[in-house]
């Protein structure tokens, strides 16, 4: 017979101090490893968001970033001209080619730190559908005007709507802010790309992003693509590019989720341990009793172990509740394959909210298997005796 | 003093918590010694560098080139005692996760950084082979590479495979350098790219460091209005730019090792309370047999003080012995080192969370009715 869950509950409440102490315990660890995960999920959302399954980009072949690339105004007329690139009613090419560079520009708070500028072409916005202006309009061919990324206009000055940004020895026009779905995009600064093409390296291109008119057809294209004798290029998925730009430092995110709340958690299950050796020495006569009435030592493990998971998951849901504050809060980091800054939001997600109990259940489990152990075996007439 | 072995009686009297207790403690004190160790070294990496040395760079960004012309007019100021310049390979050996630093770099280089060393014999063979690459002792180390062996890097910025022969093996003075760069010769660069490239940055030797302010300032009006202005600043403020790039990470460290601590501490004080409930009785004879509650409270604290203690010896021992010889940190966090005032900071962290977790059942102690106490027993 199981013993009712009552029993751990009422027992709970007889010695809240023990068991909230505990509970919140757990609940600091629990909150640091979704508040990492957090933070390393929302770096690489950030990333992955930036590209599109369906958008094909090109680079120099070896070069691993847009900064280290360059492609002629010949590569992007072949490359507008393939029968693989999707096109619009009036048969039009969705095809960017676009000029990446870092600038220096001055924080809200004035310290400099890099920026990215892209150029980009007329069809730019149907490639990158998820590109929205939320404020003022898109630049006009031909002018010297920018639109900014919304998580770059908070963080940088000058870079308000009408204000005047000044860079590559001219002054540019802010006309609107836009944004990306919290992607990288968000970070930088567009304009148009025969622009900023004589200012800044001259007449090359550094990434043509196009939209394919059949996403399953990537490899095919890729080849085609990558063995044109004319060109001397690589071809990668778009989404897949920006994945790869998470890289090392993506890595050293997860990494330290990991390692902190594993070192963090070792900490509190033995801290679990204690106070259920505790409870169950305090509780000896009850636990007597109990095998007295009839329940079976199975019955007492189990009984012993809920209650230490059900602590274990109230430090689990506190955890949880203290990081929805920093849900959304912005923080940077640098893309280290272009120097460039790149801001991204903590996302706190439903997910990481189940994982989060996950691991605290896994903790009260953890740190209460031992005494519950200790409980079932105890010889009914010792365990009386206490009393 | 007397009192140290009623102390140790009760610390034995559970052995399994007591264990228990202390390695808690230890965890928390190695996540402390690990997360602050990253903060210092993080502040190391912003000081390296010297004063008195100056790096100029462009005012559009930092990966826009400068024009070789600036090295003439920039050694033609005053206090300016040599220039020397450098650029950004970014090549990949092997596979792009094996990231290193790649500076092409020109003859003056070396002489101005005496705090790297290098051979001499080795420093000729290099200076006297087009091809000739000077390597960290720790990228050496990553890579198994030996002296005079031939590697290859595949150019991103510079297309193509890149053969470079090892004549030369650097170990800085100063570990926050790092020891995992590879330098070879500006000139092959320029050779091989048909002379299509001009210097990355400009690194400036000043004959004195107090006229650091006056010499940048200079040299950016020098080039103000032309097609490529320039920034200049001290070769530590150049290289703290840099780690402020990794974001703010003395906040997230100084976060989580807040939580880390309240964690224990709440967990630590638990079970002291716990063994304080305990021993309620005994405290209560105690009290009988003329303990004062002031001692009474100081057993009760020192024991808690005990624990924490010996936790954080182990734990922060354990983080010098296992974090300290990890070349996968060194990698990520040149100069990662666990410092002694990383220690005796830790220990004060563990004396101080003994304390308050011994403090409740401290007061408790001290405040208890010796006949409410007996009743209770009895």
């Amino acid at each position: 017979m199981k013993i009712p869950l009552v029993y751990n509950l009422r027992s709970l409440r007889q010695r809240p101090v023990s068991t909230l102490t505990t509970a919140v315990g757990m609940a600091l660890v629990v909150a640091v490893f979704v508040a990492m995960m957090a933070l390393s999920n929302g770096f690489e959302a950030a990333l992955v968001s930036t590209g599109s399954q369906d958008n094909v980009m090109v680079l120099r072949k070896g070069a691993n970033a847009e900064m280290s690339s360059a492609l002629s105004r010949e590569a992007a007329n072949i490359v507008a001209a393939s029968p693989f690139v999707a096109r619009d009613p009036t048969g039009q090419s969705l095809v960017s080619p676009e000029t990446f560079v870092v600038i220096s520009a001055h924080r809200v708070t004035g310290e400099l730190a890099n920026v990215v500028v892209r150029g980009v072409g007329p069809r730019a916005r149907d490639v990158r559908q998820s590109v929205r202006v939320v404020e003022g309009r898109w630049f006009s061919s031909g002018a010297s005007e920018i639109v900014v990324g919304e998580t770059l206009s908070r963080r940088f000055a000058n870079t308000g709507i009408g204000d005047t940004f000044r860079f590559a020895g001219r002054d540019w026009t802010v006309v609107g802010r836009f944004t990306a779905d919290g992607s990288a995009f968000e970070s930088e600064i567009w304009g148009e790309n025969e622009q900023f093409m004589p200012v800044f390296r001259g007449q090359v291109f550094q990434s043509i992003t196009f939209r394919l008119q059949d996403s399953g057809a990537f490899e095919g294209v890729k080849e085609t693509l990558e063995d044109d004798p004319r060109l001397y290029v690589d071809a990668f998925r778009e989404q897949r590019f920006w994945e790869n730009q998470a890289g090392l430092l993506g890595g050293i995110l997860r990494f330290l989720a990991i390692f902190i709340s594993s070192v963090m958690a070792i900490g509190a299950v033995f801290g679990a341990v204690n106070t259920m050796y505790a409870a169950v020495a305090a509780r000896s006569p009850e636990i007597g009793v109990l095998l007295t009435l009839g329940f079976r030592p199975r019955n007492v493990l189990t009984s012993f172990l809920v209650e230490a998971v059900l602590i274990a998951l109230l430090g689990g849901v506190i955890g949880c509740l203290l990081t929805l504050p920093i849900n959304g809060l912005v923080t940077s980091t640098t893309n280290w394959n272009s120097f460039s800054e790149l801001a991204f939001a903590f996302r706190v997600t439903p997910g990481l909210f189940v994982q989060g109990l996950i691991f605290a259940a896994v903790m009260g489990t953890l740190g209460g298997i031992l005494p519950a152990w200790r409980a079932a075996r105890q010889p009914v007439a010792t365990a009386l005796r206490e009393a | 003093m007397k009192y140290m072995r009623l102390i140790w009686a009760n610390l034995l009297r559970r052995k399994t918590r007591t264990v228990l207790t202390v390695l808690s403690v230890a965890v928390a004190l190695f996540l402390f010694a690990a997360l602050r160790s990253v903060l210092t070294a993080f502040a190391a990496a912003g000081e390296v560098g010297s004063e008195a040395r100056l790096v100029t760079r462009s005012a559009i960004g930092i990966t826009f080139p400068l024009p070789q012309a600036y090295a003439q007019r920039i050694s033609a100021l005053d206090g300016v005692r040599e220039v020397s310049w450098a650029n950004w390979f970014g090549g990949v050996y092997v596979d792009p996760q094996n990231f290193f630093a790649q500076f092409a770099v020109n003859d003056t280089y070396f002489p101005m950084y005496p705090e790297v060393r290098i051979p001499s014999e080795q420093l000729q063979a290099f200076n006297g082979e087009r091809t000739a690459a000077i390597v960290g002792q720790g990228l050496m180390d990553r890579f198994g590479w030996r002296m005079g062996q031939t590697v290859t890097l595949q150019g991103t910025i510079f297309p193509g495979d890149w053969d470079f022969t090892i004549r030369g093996v650097y170990v800085p003075d100063d570990p926050s350098f790092g020891d995992e760069s590879f330098f070879f010769h500006y000139d092959y660069l320029l050779e091989r790219t048909n002379r299509q490239i001009t210097p990355g940055w400009f690194i400036l030797q000043l004959g004195n460091p107090d006229a650091a302010a006056a010499v940048s300032a200079e040299v950016d009006a020098l080039f103000e209005n032309s097609s490529s202005p320039t920034t200049t600043e001290t070769e530590k403020a150049f290289n703290a730019g840099f780690v402020t790039m990794w974001g703010n990470v003395s906040f997230l460290v100084r976060a989580i090792g807040t939580a880390v601590f309240f964690a224990i501490l709440l967990l630590a004080a638990n079970t002291m309370m716990m063994a304080a409930r305990e021993r309620i009785g005994e405290v209560a004879v105690l009290k009988t047999l003329g303990f004062s509650n002031g001692l009474l409270s100081g057993l009760v604290m020192t024991e808690a003080v005990t624990i924490s203690l010996l936790g954080g010896v182990v734990g922060i021992l354990g983080a010098r012995a296992v974090l300290s010889r990890s070349e996968m940190i060194s990698s990520i966090i040149p100069g990662y080192a666990i410092e002694w005032s990383t220690v005796a900071l830790g220990l004060g962290v563990a004396a101080l969370l003994g304390l308050a977790s011994g403090l409740v059942p401290a007061i408790q102690a001290g405040r208890l009715s010796v006949v409410d106490a007996f009743r209770r027993v009895a």
